[in-house]
């Protein structure tokens, strides 16, 4: 982990600021990438972050790492972006739910010993983003940062105000919910053919 | 086959996720293993979740941040006189 001078970034220093920027906007583009699906947005997501983040750093005391400070920060703005797309301002949407609730799997599909080529395809990937993209949005912010971005429950749930008992049950039902996606899409391509010819 | 889901799949399930990030205690993870070995179902939702996980991150890697999307990142930060420095 790099680590940067706090003083430094608060008193303004364009190369430390630049260097931070250089560290953190690949996965904070990756992050806008899965979250909103297209390049425009993840781009946007980028821009205001680093802009946000050069305004408020001299109100930044500290208290949560950098690293956390701007996924805080990039996670608001994809959350902001996401709304205003669906065109709907519901702030109940990312409260922690009632329910533990995991649904039970459906598909019973070995396909984990395809080989590599197969499950690296272009359709694979293909049915992998659109699993991914219809992912409810409060499951869908816990993954990205946990699975994707690989940030410890801790973090996550430091990130996204969350309990870590949250982040770890909203992680279980976005996991089941793509492991069953997948499932219902490698068993379609895995099932022998039975029509018969002609 | 897929109505074969115990009592016992349910509590695996509840674990899975913590299992799978190697969070558990040794002696959880022992009864885990201990009902993978006889539930061919709970087995196959263990290795295709891990799979799953393992696939999703897999394109991490190569979604870099392009080229274009940097230089206006920092034109828009004022930080252009920065673009040559080597990451």
């Amino acid at each position: 982990m790099e680590e940067f001078s706090l003083d430094a970034l608060r008193s303004g220093d364009r190369a430390e600021f630049a260097r931070l920027v250089d560290t953190y906007s690949t996965p904070i583009y990756r992050l806008g990438l899965k979250m909103l699906g297209n390049q425009q947005d993840a781009e946007d997501v980028l821009q205001n972050t680093f802009l946000n983040a050069l305004t408020h750093l001299k109100d930044f005391e500290g208290r949560s790492s950098i690293s956390t400070w701007l996924y805080r920060i990039a996670s608001n703005e994809a959350l902001m972006s996401m709304r205003r797309k669906k065109n709907t301002v519901n702030l109940d949407d990312f409260q922690p739910e009632e329910t533990d609730d995991v649904p039970l799997p459906e598909v019973f599909v070995d396909w984990s010993a395809l080989p590599e080529d197969e499950l690296l395809s272009g359709e694979s990937k293909k049915a992998m983003d659109a699993a991914v993209s219809k992912l409810p949005e409060s499951l869908l912010m816990v993954f990205v940062l946990r699975d994707i971005e690989g940030l410890s429950i801790k973090e996550t749930a430091e990130i996204l105000n969350l309990t870590e008992t949250n982040v770890k049950t909203r992680l279980l039902r976005a996991r089941m919910f793509l492991r069953e996606r997948l499932s219902t899409y490698y068993r379609e391509r895995l099932a022998p053919e039975e029509r018969p010819n002609g | 086959m897929a109505d074969h889901y115990h009592e016992n799949c349910q509590a695996l399930l509840g674990s899975l996720s913590e299992y799978i990030d190697g969070e558990l205690p040794p002696g959880l993870c022992a009864e885990i293993e201990k009902h993978l070995e006889g539930c061919e179902n709970c087995r196959v939702v263990l290795n295709t979740t891990k799979r799953t996980i393992d696939l999703v991150q897999v394109p991490a890697v190569e979604e870099a941040l392009p080229k274009d999307v940097r230089e206006r990142l920092f034109l828009r930060l004022n930080l252009d006189d920065f673009l040559e420095q080597k990451k």
